[in-house]
């Protein structure tokens, strides 16, 4: 006769296997946004650069009309140096090019704030938040 | 007689002259010299969408101004936490350009009436002047964008130089 509980371990198992992997990457600068998503949606599976690379690239309305892509001031090549709109030069936001950034959680957090209500008009979510800096990040 | 004392006299003249006009140079110079920012918290929160402007350019009640609402910052978002953007306030009202010593910001605040409260250092009447022979073309030029690009111009605008 079977332990009831015995019978989900094999499930439990599983679980932790997968998620362990995202963990044991040991991304800082992403684990905050991927335990709020864990602590809602316990199937998050991990961050999609493919997501992070449409957030960066893409052309938007909502926000204010001459700053409708993060291209505009961080370029359209992450490796490359960025422009302001008042002509201040940007780090590149990759990190190769860059290794100094995201070191610092309020930095980052404050700048989503800005950004994403000047580009889109709105916050950007914790998974876009994620999935946008595993892409530029990776560059 | 007369002969030999004409070459050391003229010597002397050209020594004076020169001296002259090396003491016009530093003087001028100095009158370009807007003391950059010093404070690395100042630096990192007011350097980061544009040059950190020189305490120096602006009267203190116009650094009240700013400081008291960076949540609407010309169309920008600039808010810090309340605990900095007081350090901030400080550093930059210690500063201004009619805070006691500020020769440079004095010169800067000419034409300025007391009542004013400008938010922007090139609405300066001085400012306004100094740039007046710019023609139209030169600020749509992709590389200034902005008036507020001093660096565009002024190359070495972060160490506080203004000349040419
Ligand atoms: C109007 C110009 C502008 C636009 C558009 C813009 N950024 Fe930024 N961004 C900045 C500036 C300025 C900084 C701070 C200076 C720096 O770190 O180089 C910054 C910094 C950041 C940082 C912090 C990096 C670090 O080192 O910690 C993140 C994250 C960021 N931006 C995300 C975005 C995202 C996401 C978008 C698009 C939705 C975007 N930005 C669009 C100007 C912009
Ligand atoms: C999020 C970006 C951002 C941050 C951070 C920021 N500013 Fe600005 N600032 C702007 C923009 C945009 C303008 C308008 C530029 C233009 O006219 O092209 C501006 C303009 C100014 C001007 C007027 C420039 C002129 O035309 O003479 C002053 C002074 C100024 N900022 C001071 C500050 C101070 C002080 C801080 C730090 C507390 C700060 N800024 C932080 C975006 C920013
Ligand atoms: C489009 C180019 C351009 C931009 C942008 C620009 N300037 Fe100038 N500026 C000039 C020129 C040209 C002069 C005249 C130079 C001279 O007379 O030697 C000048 C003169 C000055 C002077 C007087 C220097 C003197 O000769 O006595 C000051 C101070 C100054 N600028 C400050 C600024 C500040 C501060 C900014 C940004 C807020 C700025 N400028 C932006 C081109 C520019």
């Amino acid at each position: 006769m079977l332990n009831p509980l015995s019978q989900y371990m094999p499930a439990a198992l599983l679980g932790i296997l997968v998620v362990l992997p995202a963990q044991a990457a040991g991304d800082p600068v992403t684990a905050p946004y991927a335990a709020e998503l864990r602590a809602v949606d316990p199937g998050f599976s991990g961050f999609s650069t493919a997501q992070g690379q449409a957030l960066y690239r893409g052309r938007f309305t909502g926000g204010k009309p001459d700053t409708p892509s993060c291209t505009t001031c961080h370029g359209d090549n992450p490796r490359q140096p960025g422009r302001s709109l008042t002509g201040k030069a940007l780090a590149p936001m990759a990190s190769t090019a860059s290794p100094a950034r995201y070191a610092d959680p309020a930095k980052v957090e404050k700048w989503f704030g800005r950004n994403c209500r000047e580009v889109l008009g709105r916050e950007c979510t914790p998974r876009e938040k994620g999935d946008w800096l595993s892409y530029v990040r990776g560059q | 007689m007369i002969q030999r004392l004409v070459r050391p006299v003229l010597l002397l003249l050209a020594g004076v002259a020169f001296s002259l006009v090396l003491l016009n140079r530093v003087q001028a110079g100095g009158s370009h010299y807007f003391p950059p920012v010093a404070d690395p918290l100042v630096n990192a929160e007011c350097g980061s969408c544009h040059l950190a402007f020189s305490p120096a350019m602006l009267p203190a009640r116009s650094w009240q101004a700013l400081m008291g609402d960076l949540r609407n910052h010309f169309g920008d978002d600039a808010s810090v936490d309340p605990v900095t953007a007081e350090k901030i306030r400080r550093y930059l009202v210690a500063n201004a350009a009619d805070a006691r010593g500020q020769r440079q910001g004095e010169r800067l605040l000419r034409g300025l009436a007391p009542e004013r409260v400008p938010l922007r250092i090139t609405e300066l009447p001085k400012w306004v002047s100094e740039h007046r022979e710019l023609s139209a073309r030169s600020w749509r030029d992709p590389k200034v964008r902005s008036r507020a690009n001093c660096t565009a111009c002024h190359a070495d605008a972060a160490l506080g130089y203004y000349e040419d």
